[in-house]
């Protein structure tokens, strides 16, 4: 079994990656929000499966932080907001999608090309996965920029932090506990907060549409 | 019970009892009350590190040396000096209806805990918990540019908390880089994030993973600088929020920024041994110099121009710090300290002006010496130091960088000089207007308080003149310590 | 060329021409089960091939002789791909002809007869037609492509047979590129075969059709021979993607018995791919049809990103 534990690890970094990809590509946001809900999971899942392989009880830790943060909490949260705040539909992006799926490409190819020389030289069994989460961290940052409404961007925020934790876990062994819990309540604060500004944006230009946040210019 | 548990204490708590009692009308005495003696905490820590030098608390996680004491105190006086500029401003906001009671609470609270934010970033040892103390800092800086709650705040905000997190997830993966070639070294701990250890070790980073480390780490960093390409939501956080909040801002954000990068360089030179971190942040410098000199001449609104200002600067601090000659490092750390006291200052004379006006464009405000004489004579005071007129602190530390520039890196001088005079243009055409001509302006309700001006102004012409020997002793040894 | 070999490959050719509308209906009888509607036999297709074959061909005027022997290229092209895909066994003798990229060729000899075909009566379902499936084609062969390389760089081998061979005797390995060349293949499949989402195969109406509208001109055996054609190319795809994705049970050259045993075991495989391909089609709606080069787009990403993680992960 222990045999497995690097593919199974390579596995769920490939299915991370791909959630990445189908996020990206994905027009509502309800199932945006699942979609962030199971990048999560599998972030948890392969967690615990190098905790489990190099007995290093912090990850079990880091494993049960994500879930509760990002699996159960702020997926629970965000689904409220959207209810209350009555959006379903992001109709368009700023560029179409095929075209978004190309960029994505090529930061792909960027970020393990990047990554290629680090993830040889670490000593983690699941070393070679840096590349898969430094792609995952660009596509989450194409996300934010290619979305037109506050939501989108908000979970793009959030799967560029998924994509941070899961390099640590899979450069490191995760980092030191305290910096993680650190992490996590920055998080939380900021998807905190983040949620408050959607009621006030909401509340003052009547949509969630980012294109009315671009009064502020350059004369 | 030491002075850090102080240093730091006294603003969380600031914070908390704010949050409950800030809106009431001792609100804003109590939050000077709270800056005062952090600033007293400050002092005492200061004493203390003249006395027995560089010192570490608990531990070993918290580290006070040479390049973080004078700052530790500066930012304990800067806050001070915006919260005794607060109580007339902010009371002034509320005769306006700008703010409710609610929004008083959030304020005052969240500027304690801005304050705590900053003044752990700049003490601790632990480079995680140093990025931390950062995502903290931006998001209670998010909610204060927000608290007016106009179109315009939510947008800078919005803009910021996005820009900003976007830079400072990319710091995080510079940390998570910087983890791993220190774990090949120091094995997995929470000792390994020390700085103090990593510094001891550096020679033994591996260089490609720190190269990578420091490209994201500046990058990241660097968006809270304000460096450009990754400067756009500077101006508008500056603009749209409360006056105090732009002093604090410039003041003290870009600092712990800068401070951080400061940090992270001393690492990757140790590893590298090349210059390439400091090619690059020379790099960075020289393009937000010109940029920022470029776009402050087209600027209508006061506080966005003085933003750019604050660009201009810190493209010039980063420039210094990029050549790492000793005495370019020592103009670095100079400079940071008067811009910091001077920046502030204009901010509190720019607040009262607008308040008065009621507009923050330039081309409707006129003839503050008639009507308020402090404040138009605060305005131009600190404008010709933040031009660099000697005998302020700012022209001692312009001519050193740019002496050094010309020795050092003699193709950059030239466009240094240029876009130091194209600021110095923009800024004095657009202010002389502001301050003399006619105008039917009205005094305003409350007196402003304008010793805090008068201070920083007066601390920077000293700082000019004459340092004081430990002071210079410190940015000696810093300076040592950033170019090994 | 060995007897076996011989045998081996014949029978599997017969096999596949034999079991192929076997394969359609089978699908067929999923999906109208899974819809709660009462199956038609199994054997309908056969039927409706027989009844096809014995009416008379009626033809428009101006047909050329593309349009007459179009139906008879493109039977020839999926009888050839069936030769060389290794259902039953890696023994056949003619598959140095052609691998996997030639193979994809052969798919674009036939995309591209029909397409002349349909054009050339002058109909406007047959341009429209024609158009759609160019779309179709344009970008799912880049993906089926892409999904042979990404199983060709973890066997070093472009030859079908030589793939199947290296994959079946490694050791039970979970391979990331794969899974994702996997999902890819999926959705190549469902385009290639004019399934649902991208195609249903039950319409004829003008807003959705694509296959139906290349081969509406087309009456008895020409029609019979273009329906046999498709249920081939449905059982060429499951060919591939059971060589590609679960090689076990094939039978290697010089292994009588185990070719006997094949035969079970490519019949159960198959029956388990129709029915969870009729799932699919019941779970999915059609897709609009300007939608579908995103499709197809995320199809050859997905398979580009399988072959990226294969050369960073270094393994699978």
């Amino acid at each position: 079994m222990l045999r497995h534990v690097p593919q199974l690890i390579n596995l769920f970094a490939t299915l991370i990656l791909l959630l990445s990809f189908a996020m990206i590509s994905q027009r509502r946001i309800g199932s945006l929000i699942n979609l962030f809900m199971m990048q999560g999971a599998a972030l948890v899942a392969a967690s615990w499966l190098l905790a489990y392989a190099t007995q290093q009880p912090d990850l079990y830790w880091s494993g049960a932080l994500t879930l509760l943060l990002k699996v159960v909490f702020i997926p629970w949260m965000l689904q409220r907001l959207i209810r209350k705040l009555n959006v379903r539909w992001d109709v368009e992006t700023l560029i179409n999608i095929p075209t978004t799926m190309l960029v994505g490409i090529a930061l792909v190819i960027f970020a393990f090309g990047l990554a290629l020389p680090v993830s040889r030289l670490s000593h983690s069994m699941a070393g070679g996965s840096l590349g898969i989460a430094l792609a995952c961290v660009l596509l989450a940052f194409m996300m934010m920029i290619t979305r037109s409404k506050a939501v989108p961007q908000v979970i793009g925020f959030l799967s560029m932090e998924n994509g941070l934790i899961f390099a640590a876990t899979t450069a490191t062994n995760g980092m030191p506990m305290i910096v993680e819990f650190g992490i996590a309540l920055d998080v939380l604060v900021g998807v905190l907060i983040l949620g408050v500004f959607m009621f006030q944006i909401r509340e003052k230009f009547d949509s969630l549409d980012i294109h009315h946040l671009e009064s502020l210019r350059e004369d | 019970m030491n002075a850090l548990f102080f240093v730091l204490g006294i603003p969380l708590l600031g914070s908390l009892v704010l949050a409950l009692f800030g809106h009431r009308s001792f609100a804003r005495d109590v939050n000077v009350l709270f800056s005062l003696l952090s600033f007293l905490a400050a002092c005492v820590l200061t004493v203390q590190v003249i006395n027995n030098g560089p010192a570490w608390y608990w531990s070993r996680q918290f580290y006070i040396d040479p390049l973080n004491v004078f700052l530790v105190t500066l930012t304990a006086f800067v806050s001070l000096s915006t919260a005794i500029f607060s109580r007339p401003y902010m009371l002034i906001e509320q005769d306006h209806g700008k703010m409710t009671p609610p929004r008083m609470r959030l304020y005052h609270s969240m500027y304690q805990l801005f304050g705590f934010t900053m003044l752990l970033g700049f003490t601790t040892n632990n480079l995680g918990l140093l990025w931390v103390a950062m995502e903290a800092a931006t998001l209670t800086t998010v909610l204060l540019v927000s608290v007016y709650r106009t179109a315009a705040s939510l947008e800078a905000a919005w803009k910021y908390f996005i820009l900003c997190g976007v830079g400072i997830a990319q710091a995080l993966f510079g940390t998570i880089l910087l983890y791993m070639a220190a774990e090949r070294v120091l094995g997995p701990e929470n000792a390994t994030l020390l700085w103090t250890n990593l510094n001891d070790i550096k020679a033994q980073l591996d260089p490609t993973i720190v190269t990578l480390a420091f490209v994201f780490l500046l990058i990241g960093y660097g968006t809270k600088v304000g460096l450009v390409p990754l400067h756009s939501w500077l101006p508008d956080a500056h603009a749209e929020g409360p006056t105090p909040v732009s002093a604090v801002l410039s003041g003290l954000l870009l600092n712990v920024a800068m401070y951080a990068v400061l940090r992270c360089k001393v690492l990757t030179d140790g590893a590298l041994g090349t210059a390439m971190a400091g090619h690059i942040m020379m790099g960075f410098g020289l393009l937000s110099v010109t940029v920022a000199a470029f776009f402050l001449s087209r600027q209508k609104d006061v506080k966005r121009m003085f933003a750019y200002s604050s660009i201009e600067h810190m493209g010039l601090i980063t420039f210094a710090f990029g050549m790492g000659t000793p005495v370019a490092n020592f103009a670095g750390l100079l400079h940071m300290t008067v811009h910091s006291l001077v920046k502030s200052a204009i901010f509190f004379t720019v607040g009262h002006a607008t308040q008065k006006a009621g507009t923050q464009m330039m081309s409707e405000i006129r003839g503050l010496i008639k009507v308020n004489p402090t404040v138009g004579w605060g305005l131009m005071i600190g404008v010709m130091a933040i031009l660099g007129m000697p005998p302020f602190g700012v022209f001692a530390s312009e001519f050193l960088i740019l002496t050094t520039a010309m020795r050092e890196q003699p193709w950059a001088a030239p466009f240094l000089f240029l876009a130091l005079v194209v600021a110095f243009a923009s800024i004095l055409v657009r202010v002389l207007p502001m301050v003399f001509g006619d105008t039917e302006l009205k005094p305003l309700a409350h007196p402003p308080a304008l010793i805090p001006v008068f201070a920083h102004l007066l601390l920077a012409l000293v700082l000019g003149l004459y340092i004081p020997p430990y002071l210079n002793g410190w940015y000696v040894q810093a300076s040592k310590m950033l170019g090994s | 060329m060995s007897w076996l070999g011989a045998f081996s490959q014949s029978l599997a050719l017969l096999t596949a021409v034999l079991l192929a509308p076997l394969l359609t209906g089978w699908v067929n009888a999923c999906r109208a089960r899974l819809q709660n509607k009462k199956p038609p036999s199994l054997l309908q297709p056969y039927r409706l091939l027989h009844k096809l074959f014995h009416k008379d061909s009626v033809m428009a005027e101006h047909a050329s002789s593309l349009y007459r022997s179009a139906p008879y290229v493109i039977f020839a092209c999926m009888l050839m791909a069936c030769a060389i895909v290794p259902t039953l066994s890696t023994d056949l003798p003619l598959s140095p002809a052609a691998d996997g990229i030639a193979l994809v060729g052969l798919f674009a000899l036939a995309r591209v007869f029909m397409s002349l075909a349909a054009m050339d009566v002058g109909t406007a379902f047959g341009s429209l037609g024609a158009r759609r499936e160019m779309l179709v084609g344009f970008l799912a062969e880049p993906a089926l492509l892409m999904v042979l390389f990404c199983a060709s760089m973890i066997t070093r081998s472009t030859s079908l047979t030589e793939i199947v061979e290296t994959l079946a005797h490694r050791d039970l390995a979970i391979y990331p590129s794969l899974l994702l060349a996997g999902v890819a293949f999926t959705m190549v499949s469902l385009a290639e075969n004019a399934r649902v989402p991208v195609d249903n195969p039950d319409t004829h109406l003008e807003l959705t059709m694509i296959h139906e509208a290349l081969i509406l001109e087309y009456s008895a055996r020409h029609l019979a021979l273009l329906e046999w054609a498709a249920s081939l190319k449905l059982f060429v795809y499951s060919g591939i993607g059971l060589a590609l994705f679960f090689p076990w049970g094939v039978a290697e050259a010089n292994a009588p018995l185990a070719l006997l045993l094949a035969l079970p075991v490519l019949v159960f495989k198959l029956a388990i791919g129709g029915a969870l391909m009729a799932l699919i089609e019941t779970l999915n709606a059609k897709m609009r049809v300007f939608r579908v080069p995103e499709f197809l787009g995320t199809a050859f990403l997905m398979a580009v990103i399988g072959l990226l993680v294969n050369v960073l992960l270094g393994v699978g």
